[in-house]
């Protein structure tokens, strides 16, 4: 599945890394505290978060994320922004809490989990 | 000269503090444990700084005014300043940004006292709670104030600025980082590092502290250690 699926699938908004739409998403990651993305984030993963500082950018880049969503309708700073677009990182923005965006991407069948 | 400080000490008044920890006290441990210097840093309030300030005159210890802010991305960082007019309007900033109520019996009493260790009044704000400015908001609030800003604790889990935002952020104008362990913590190598206590009891006191090479002890001076000027240093 690519990020452009799920961007339409669930109604994200795209605020950074259009051109970058096509990339596949092989599972996701849930969590605000950036230490633990660093630990625990794959290469692929979506990123489910609530963080709106600029390190999110560095930690995605970092890891080979897949892109970052952020929840409850919460706006990337403009430093966030501005650092995403100069390293094309997709950075998406949905409406929903963390745990109904996390419920609706397992139903479209990425896990959390990998073999 | 040379002076022992223990930069980061709270009082009554952060909720997760000892009722035991009344301004009257920490300074008097604060002598009793040989130090120079204390900072008393609160949870996002310094309305206890001026009875500390008080209850150290001829006392043989300097007391400075900071305040422990907690930043919307529940960052710790302390805010240490060099005169009352400076911790007021940082106390302003934050409380136009901070939102709530305590509930005493869920996170502790908020004891604001006198000098004699007295309550003076209960301070009704969730302290406990974050602020809604951003690290680099707070940072710039406290330098705009002439205070220096010090991340807390980075080297914990909980509420440092490594827990939450994995490295310290590009151009975050720190003027050093706290840490609780020996180990050296992973910062850039020109940030000034202190040891401080976070005591939150008395006899946790004193327990770390840092020794500064200074004219006097002032939190100016200190500021001047932190960026070795004019012969001012950390000692290690």
């Amino acid at each position: 599945m690519n990020l452009k699926e799920i961007v339409h699938n669930l109604g994200l908004e795209v605020r950074t890394g259009q051109s970058a739409l096509m990339t596949e998403v092989r599972g996701g990651y849930a969590g605000d505290l950036l230490s633990d993305v660093l630990a625990h984030g794959q290469p692929a993963d979506l990123w489910v978060t609530l963080q709106t500082h600029p390190n999110t950018v560095a930690v995605a880049s970092l890891k080979g994320l897949a892109g970052i969503v952020l929840v409850n309708g919460r706006e990337p700073e403009a430093d966030t922004l501005q650092r995403a677009e100069a390293e094309n990182v997709v950075l998406l923005v949905s409406a929903l809490p963390a745990f109904e965006l996390v419920g609706r991407l397992h139903a479209l069948g990425l896990s959390g989990m990998r073999t | 000269m040379e002076v022992r400080a223990d930069l980061h000490i709270h009082t009554c008044l952060s909720p997760c503090a000892d009722r035991d920890m009344s301004p009257p006290t920490v300074v008097r441990r604060g002598r009793e444990r040989g130090l120079h210097v204390i900072a008393v840093c609160d949870h996002n309030s310094a309305e206890n700084v001026e009875a500390a300030i008080r209850a150290a005159e001829d006392a043989g210890l300097a007391v400075i005014g900071g305040m422990e802010i907690t930043s919307r991305e529940e960052v710790h960082v302390l805010g240490l300043f060099k005169d009352d007019r400076a911790l007021q309007s940082a106390q302003e900033v934050v409380y136009e940004n901070l939102r709530g109520e305590n509930e005493p019996q869920v996170f502790g009493e908020q004891l604001v006292m006198n000098e004699r260790g007295e309550v003076v009044r209960h301070n009704g704000r969730l302290l406990i709670g974050a602020t809604g400015l951003s690290v680099e908001e707070v940072v710039q609030t406290i330098h705009r104030l002439g205070g220096l800003a010090i991340a807390a604790h980075v080297d914990r889990p909980r509420f440092s600025l490594l827990s939450q935002l994995g490295f310290v952020p590009a151009g975050l104008d720190l003027d050093a980082v706290e840490v609780c362990a020996e180990a050296p913590p992973a910062v850039p190598k020109d940030l000034a590092v202190v040891r401080s206590s976070d005591a939150h009891r008395p006899e946790e006191i004193g327990a770390r502290y840092t020794r500064f090479l200074v004219e006097r002890p002032t939190a100016s001076e200190i500021g001047m250690a932190l960026r070795r000027i004019e012969g001012r240093r950390v000692l290690t």
